[in-house]
């Protein structure tokens, strides 16, 4: 028999992990409503009274650059998160569905890109870009950002489990070609899949930082990471900056906690674990 | 029986569904390591003061690049700081996230939902706002630790230099990453069956040897894969020192091995040492995770 006094303790100390990791969260709301000096003098979790100020002050920064980052982030991760899950897609369905001469070598050599470190990349990849004439340009983020070895895995495993073997053998039978099979059978049924794939990608191109971070040098085409970045290191010589690089980085959170809470049951983490049930 | 010989379209059909990733995988993956490979055995050799054109050429290097990457002491320092960094996060976030999963998975208990949302909130957070974040909250004059340790008359830590700066990077990592992790092994909790937990209670087992003797074990594929991904994040780790570096001087350029290679390549000019060092870690990366995936096969076959 378990006393009521053993009951609680998992659920407290549960509750203490949710507040360790709210804390920084709470703390940038707060942070993000005081002044300059409030800032410094007042205690951290007390509201403070300039959260309009600051937002005023953010947004007349640089002619409003810091909402053009805002924007290049939605840009660079919808359109690559957008084509890198219909890559993945097409790519996963080939790898579980047929049978074919280089199969397993072609998926090897796919997957071992999640082990390349992005620096060893990045650099023969901006000189390449360089050379191409695409540095510094928005496709320079955008185009390196779609293959994603690890959106492939997902949907190849997703792919094998969702899609029956015998649905695709009576599609051919009934005549579908394969790309129309690929389109209207297999497609369909890969979607809540490729919804994970997409979110994922979203997440990590969002919060993609060496990447952009080498590629651009124009700041009107950074993404949110990298303009918060150049904020912080002028801030360090500029304290009257931090409330601005504070203020920033509570909104540059809050689309993607948004996009989080809102689309919770789309998050299909058990993929990841590959214990995927039909 | 031979299955009958599919038609043309068929055979050729995967080849054609794979030729966007294939071409996108040499563009953008092949091709720079190969490119990589290449300028690590180049280097430049200036003549006379090193002006006009012609006065700077590419030569061959040969292993030249490779020797001075292996001995400089700065790599290996930063190889030695990111063990230690490595050593302290890994251990502590994926405990944590065991730890988590467990208790989400025992009866009775209250909040889970929001605590496992809470928890898995941070992942939503990118890097480098994570560690502006910490990195205030390491500040002794805006953070509200030291806030309360001061109006008790304690003077509190200095995470921002010497060993605190460990735990702080860790720390920021550990609160990023512990949620994902956790949801991670949650998920292959719940696909244990409960007729396991059945006959163990049966047997008399208290929730804690239900834990330690059919949980932990059934999750041991998930915590494989957990730490594997933890270990090659551990590698790659830029974004959280380049961040707080700002806001400490004890944090080097050179502190872990990626940012020496972006500090040679993009301060200093140096592509080709800054090539060689990059295929240095990216053999190491290799090695180290191979050699860990063949530890893990070996035992697992063992076991069965």
């Amino acid at each position: 028999m378990r006393t009521k006094s053993t009951r609680w303790i998992p659920t407290l100390i549960l509750l203490l992990g949710a507040v360790y990791c709210l804390v920084p969260i709470i703390w940038v709301v707060m942070a993000s409503t005081k002044s300059g000096q409030e800032l410094f003098t007042t205690f951290t979790f007390a509201p403070g009274s300039g959260f309009l100020d600051n937002l005023a002050e953010l947004s007349s920064y640089r002619d409003g650059v810091y909402w053009r980052w805002m924007l290049n982030s939605a840009l660079y991760a919808g359109f690559g998160a957008l084509l890198s899950a219909a890559l993945s897609g097409v790519t996963g369905y080939a790898l579980a569905k047929y049978r074919f001469r280089g199969r397993n070598a072609l998926f090897s050599i796919l997957l071992a890109g999640v082990l390349m470190p992005p620096i060893t990349l990045a650099i023969p990849q901006y000189l390449l870009m360089a050379e191409a004439g695409l540095a510094d340009s928005y496709w320079s983020v955008l185009l390196p950002s779609i293959l994603s070895p690890y959106g492939i895995y997902l949907a190849r495993i997703y792919a094998a489990a969702a899609i029956p073997d015998e649905v695709v053998e009576a599609a051919r039978v009934d005549g579908a070609r394969e790309f129309r099979l690929f389109r209207s059978v297999a497609l369909p049924m890969m979607v809540p899949g490729l919804v994970t794939v997409f979110l994922f990608q979203f997440v990590a191109i969002w919060n993609n930082f060496l990447l952009p971070y080498i590629m651009l040098g124009d700041d009107s085409k950074f993404p949110v990471t990298v303009g918060l970045y150049s904020l912080l290191q002028q801030g360090a010589n500029a304290p009257a900056l931090y409330t601005l690089v504070i203020t920033g980085a509570l909104l540059s959170i809050v689309p993607l906690i948004a996009l989080f809470l809102g689309l919770q049951r789309y998050w299909r983490i058990d993929l990841l674990s590959g214990a995927v049930k039909s | 029986m031979a299955p009958p010989q599919p038609r043309p379209t068929r055979r050729l059909a995967p080849y054609a569904f794979l030729a966007p990733a294939t071409l996108l995988f040499s563009l953008f993956f092949a091709l720079p390591i190969g490119y990589a490979i290449y300028l690590s055995f180049r280097a430049v050799r200036v003549k006379g003061l090193g002006l006009g054109s012609g006065a700077r050429t590419e030569v061959w290097a040969g292993l030249g690049n490779y020797t001075s990457a292996l001995s400089d002491p700065e790599l290996l320092g930063g190889a030695g700081r990111t063990l230690v960094y490595g050593a302290l996060l890994v251990p502590a976030m994926l405990g944590a996230a065991l730890f988590f999963a467990l208790l989400l998975d025992t009866p009775a208990i209250r909040f889970g939902a929001f605590s496992r949302l809470a928890i898995f909130l941070p992942y939503a957070v990118p890097g480098i706002v994570a560690s502006l974040l910490w990195g205030f909250l390491y500040l002794p004059t805006v953070s509200p630790g030291y806030f309360l340790l001061t109006k008790a008359g304690m003077a509190g830590p200095d995470l921002l230099s010497g060993n605190g700066l460990y735990v702080a990077l860790a720390n920021i990592a550990v609160w990023g990453g512990t949620g994902f992790n956790m949801i991670v092994i949650y998920t292959s909790l719940r696909s244990i069956p409960v007729e396991l937990y059945e006959a163990a209670r049966l047997d008399g087992c208290s929730e804690l040897q239900i834990a330690l003797k059919i949980k932990i074990p059934m999750v041991l594929p998930s915590l494989v894969l957990t730490f594997f991904f933890s270990m090659i994040a551990t590698l790659q780790v830029f974004s959280e020192p380049m961040t707080l570096k700002p806001m400490t001087n004890a944090l080097s350029s050179t502190w872990s091995p990626l940012m020496k290679v972006y500090r040679d390549a993009f301060v200093q000019g140096d592509i080709y040492s800054a090539a060689a060092t990059s295929v240095v870690i990216a053999v190491a990366t290799l090695i180290l995770s191979f050699g860990f995936l063949k530890l893990v096969n070996k035992r697992t076959d063992g076991g069965s």
